[in-house]
């Protein structure tokens, strides 16, 4: 009897492990259907390279300045500064995939900058309201790049054209950038070229002949710059990163401003005289940190030196403030300091024995600051029930430098993506 | 020029002890929300362009900021 009971207890166990080995078998089953089925879409999609050109980002961005001061060098350091500029430029990024996988990048922008100018118009103050009084500027630049987001590397071509009534300018770059397997490191090189063009166009007293009777009559002369551009940026933490920046900017040609006056100490009047040669080597270095949520402080600092005698230090901070994840405002500050290039002095303050001379305040020794602030929206479905219309910002500075010139600058920009 | 080569040196001290940095802490791509987001970039915003710009002519110095160096525009 005992033994019967043994048996039939025996064959329960069995049973009981067999459904339980059956249900495990089950489980696994679903378990394993669902991890492949979940593991499907994400595979599919990192192997998606889109092989068709198509428009990755549209920038529109938009500005109005305005500046006033009283020492203008076109009236040989005194007189009006007054100056208005509208500027747009729209960019237009388009990229696919090759056959390689490598993504190829092309972007066009198209500049158009327009300007009413009180102390151009002095080049020739006879006439009521001069060519110069008024002029605008079209820069179209063309970007072609080729990237290898597997190896890390980029390599991109550029070249831009810029025309204004007195100003040509043909420029040419190459760049290229390598980045570190875990993306926290690149290094970046830049060779810039601009061949520019203008038009040397004299005080109306100082033309002799016909000069200046008419757009033909103008002389020309070139102005050449080349440069190389060093970046380096590094991760730091989850939360801070840097970027060191170099630059080497060569200069030759016509560098002075031919309708700036020079009014001489003993009464005698002619236009700037600067070097043909100019060496600027800029140092840059950039610290962004995250503090909490909320904010980011964005910092910037330059020390620059130039072959002109002209050193400079400029310190920037930016506090981007997340009001929402979606909308940050950012208070700005930028403090600017720099010595005068040798060859300045202030009006009358030169002697007609000198070699070089300029008047322009831009180049004498000063201070300036500007702040002001920005608001940016990037809400989540797109601005105004439009899923492309990616982000909105809005920007205002006020610039002040302790020579009493100062200017104001608001500015638009708009993203599509 | 003397302080021009103290700020060089200072430049490439912090360039060095940058490059070892990485040895330190490297985040994952997953620990990068925060220096992905887009007031975190390395760089002027777009927005400031013209700001840019209008420095570029009423300052002697320019450059360093990966925007123009230089050439194409009447500046300084």
């Amino acid at each position: 009897m005992v033994a019967k009971q043994e048996a039939d207890a025996a064959v329960t166990d069995q049973r009981i492990k067999k459904i339980m080995r059956k249900l495990s078998l089950a489980v696994i089953g679903m378990y394993v259907g669902i991890l492949s089925a979940f593991a499907q879409s994400p595979a599919d999609s990192s192997l998606y390279k889109n092989k068709k050109l198509k428009v990755s980002e549209i920038n529109f961005v938009t500005g109005y300045y305005h500046q006033d001061g009283n020492r203008s060098p076109v009236t040989g350091g005194i007189g009006t500064e007054k100056l208005s500029d509208i500027a747009t430029t729209l960019e237009i990024k388009l990229n696919k995939y090759d056959g390689r996988n490598r993504k190829r990048e092309i972007s066009f922008e198209l500049g158009v900058d327009h300007y009413t100018s009180a102390s151009s118009d002095n080049i020739d103050p006879h006439t009521i309201s001069s060519a110069s009084y008024a002029d605008t500027r079209i820069y179209p630049t063309l970007s072609y790049g080729i990237i290898n987001e597997q190896k890390g590397t980029a390599i991109n071509f550029i070249g831009s054209y810029s025309s204004e009534f007195d100003y040509q300018s043909v420029g040419a770059g190459i760049g290229f950038t390598k980045t570190s397997k875990d993306k926290n490191r690149d290094f970046s090189v830049k060779l810039q070229a601009y061949l520019d063009n203008l038009k040397v166009i004299l005080p109306v007293e100082l033309r002799t002949g016909t000069q200046g009777r008419g757009d033909q009559n103008y002389s020309t002369a070139g102005r050449n710059s080349y440069s190389t551009s060093f970046t380096f940026s590094q991760v730091i933490n989850t939360k801070l990163q840097l970027a060191l920046l170099a630059d080497m900017v060569y200069q030759s040609g016509y560098l002075s401003t031919p309708f700036h006056r020079i009014y001489f100490a003993d009464g005698s009047e002619t236009n700037e005289k600067l070097p043909s040669s100019r060496l600027k080597i800029p140092l840059g270095l950039r610290l962004n940190y995250f503090l909490g949520d909320k904010f980011i402080f964005r910092t910037y600092y330059r020390y620059y030196h130039g072959d002109w005698g002209l050193n400079a230090n400029t310190f920037n901070i930016e506090v981007p403030v997340k009001i929402t994840p979606f909308i940050s405002i950012s208070p700005f500050y930028r403090f600017y300091s720099q010595n005068g290039v040798k060859y300045f002095a202030p009006y009358k303050g030169h002697s007609a024995a000198e070699e070089f001379y300029t008047t322009d305040d831009d180049l004498s020794k000063f201070n300036s600051n500007f702040e002001g602030a920005g608001i940016r929206i990037v809400p989540p479905g797109g601005l105004f029930g439009s899923k492309n219309f990616n982000s909105l910002e809005l920007r205002y500075g006020h610039y002040n430098r302790n020579d009493g010139l100062h200017s104001d600058i608001i500015t638009l920009a708009l993203k599509f993506k | 020029m003397k302080r021009f080569v103290n700020v060089l040196k200072l430049f490439f001290l912090v360039a060095g002890s940058a490059c070892m940095l990485h040895a330190c802490t490297a985040p994952k791509a997953y620990q990068k929300i925060y220096l992905n987001d887009a007031e975190m970039e390395l760089a002027p915003k777009k927005i400031e362009k013209f700001e840019m710009n209008s420095q570029g002519y009423r300052e002697g110095a320019s450059g360093a900021n990966g925007g123009k160096t230089g050439g194409g525009c009447g500046c300084n």
